[in-house]
């Protein structure tokens, strides 16, 4: 973990809710995709934690959804504004557990970490198919950025208005070696059911300080009590309780 | 040069700057941030008889200037914390460290706190009476004077160490309970706990916390803690560590000069992981601003 001073370089609105923001400042501390940063707000006592997206030199993309009032005075950042970020939070995803053909799964606002994952996986020579679920096609994000990496891109969206209809556990490959997951645990529960390889789940826990100290965000696991903040937010799929 | 050292219950210590317990784990993610050795000490997680998981989540909740908790105590229990906790912290703190112990019985206090008092590492007993009593109907030790006085005197007579009773703010009147630990052998008193409050999610209709209620801290209870300090040094002869949203070398001086020797620093430790290092190298600056030559000049030097 380390504490920095970030600029803001742009904070942009990628759905009706759901918001891109890019920021510059050391990055050294994120070691893994899947890691989180914690942000501090003017007006607000705790920081809000955020899943990377994307990492490229000190160059760090964070989307969060609007959701409270932390993350509504989020959307009013503006470029040039500087945050004071704790980086390099949570455990991330175990590149070397994935295999050959990892499939990544992400569900709505779950769906930015696996942009990192799917990259740096790409990168180490897998095949990667990522499937990304939506309500609807409003709320579709980085289907682009996804197809720009080369990875299998398989959008589903409830409704069907955009890819195919269903939920992510409809658009499952016939074939892959390892799943990461990340999304509302309902989903996170399907995939847990319809997936018979190993995985990992990342999960979502409401955080006082996010690096280990408070046992805010604690959360039983067949190994013991875990915080998800530092002992997370993903969990392999042998030691879930499901 | 000015003096930061002031001895508490007889064990001296560097500074009165003391991380609070419950937002310290046993030291080891500040550890990795910064040499813990520069604290005065630090209070370590709460640990009781058995393993406890705590309360379900979620169990934080955002307030304004400062936050809820309900973890409810979550600790390894008593048995891990010796075998496993002080070890380990021995290669990173190396200075006398208070033991934070809670109960939900007279006995299951005096026992935790008979195991510690073998344990060479801890210098003090911090007695958290805020938790609830099963066998009086769930009515915590910390609201009843009876009450916390028998805990005291039972903690007193199983261990030597020097113990600091940690009282309730949720009371009607904190000198009547202060005086009732005190006269029952309490070697010091420290307070606030937490105070008791909610937040409510609009689009839920529903507290956000799972446990409904959990302890409000942060700055907006300073001024609370400081009244408190300020009314038990008023009737109480032992020393009192206070806490309750000191962010500050600043409040730290506010604390003492309302009575407290020493100062823990809690909730701020969440959301600011270099507080209570920055408290303590700010310290000897805001002593000058305000022309302390020794902190132990200015305890209770509001009064």
């Amino acid at each position: 973990m380390r504490q920095g001073i970030f600029e803001i370089f742009s904070n942009r609105a990628l759905t009706a809710n759901v918001y891109e923001l890019k920021l510059r400042g050391d990055t050294g501390a994120f070691t893994a995709p899947g890691q989180f940063a914690q942000i501090r707000l003017d007006g607000f006592f705790l920081r809000r934690p955020i899943s990377v997206c994307d990492l490229d030199g000190d160059a760090l993309t964070l989307i969060y959804k609007a959701v409270g009032r932390g993350t509504e005075a989020m959307t009013k950042l503006a470029p040039g504004a500087k945050l004071d970020l704790l980086t390099g939070l949570g455990n991330g995803y175990d590149l070397s557990l994935c295999g050959d053909a990892p499939l990544l799964i992400g569900g709505g606002a779950g769906v930015p970490p696996m942009y990192l994952l799917a990259k740096r996986l790409i990168a180490a020579g897998r095949r990667a198919t990522a499937i990304l679920g939506f309500n609807t096609a409003a709320e579709v994000l980085y289907e682009d950025e996804f197809h720009a990496l080369g990875a299998d891109v398989r959008v589903t969206t409830v409704d069907g208005s955009r890819g195919a209809k269903g939920f992510v556990t409809d658009a499952l490959p016939e074939a892959y070696s390892h799943v990461c997951a990340c999304g509302p645990e309902p989903m996170l529960r399907a995939v847990y059911r319809a997936t018979n390889t190993s995985g990992q789940f990342s999960f979502e826990e409401r955080m006082g300080c996010g690096f280990g100290a408070c046992m805010g965000c604690s959360c039983e696991t067949k190994y013991g009590s875990k915080r998800i903040c530092v002992d997370g937010p993903v969990l392999k799929k042998e030691e879930i309780l499901w | 040069m000015v003096n930061t050292k002031v001895s508490l219950c007889g064990i001296e210590l560097d500074n009165p700057i003391i991380p609070a317990s419950g937002t310290f784990g046993y030291g080891a993610e500040f550890a990795k941030l910064y040499d813990i050795d520069c604290l005065g000490t630090f209070s370590f997680k709460g640990t009781t008889r058995e393993p406890r998981f705590g309360n379900p989540t979620p169990r934080i909740a955002e307030a304004p200037g400062g936050m809820l908790n309900s973890v409810g105590l979550q600790n390894p229990g008593i048995d891990h914390v010796i075998e496993h906790e002080l070890p380990e912290m021995k290669r990173y703190f190396h200075k006398p460290v208070m033991a934070n112990v809670s109960g939900f019985s007279v006995e299951e206090f005096a026992e935790v706190c008979g195991r510690l008092d073998t344990c060479e590492q801890v210098g003090w007993l911090e007695v958290n009476i805020s938790c609830p009593n099963v066998h009086g109907g769930g009515m915590s030790f910390g609201t009843d004077a009876k009450m916390a006085a028998r805990v005291t005197s039972a903690v007193k007579r199983a261990t030597r160490k020097p113990v600091l009773m940690k009282l309730s703010p949720n009371v009607t009147d904190i000198a009547e309970i202060a005086r009732a630990c005190a006269d029952a052998g309490a070697d010091g008193i420290s307070l606030i706990n937490t105070l008791m409050g909610m937040r409510i999610d609009p689009r839920r209709r529903a507290p956000i916390l799972a446990n409904r209620t959990g302890g409000l801290s942060g700055g907006a209870v300073f001024p609370i803690a400081l009244r408190m300090v300020w009314q038990v040094y008023e009737v109480v002869d032992v020393p009192i560590v206070g806490l309750g949203g000191v962010r500050s070398a600043e409040d730290a001086i506010e604390m003492m000069l309302a009575g407290a020797t020493a100062v823990e620093v809690g909730a701020e430790n969440l959301v600011n992981p270099f507080a209570c290092r920055n408290i303590v190298n700010e310290l000897p600056a805001a002593m000058e601003k305000y022309g302390i030559r020794d902190l132990n000049e200015i305890i209770g030097g509001a009064h």
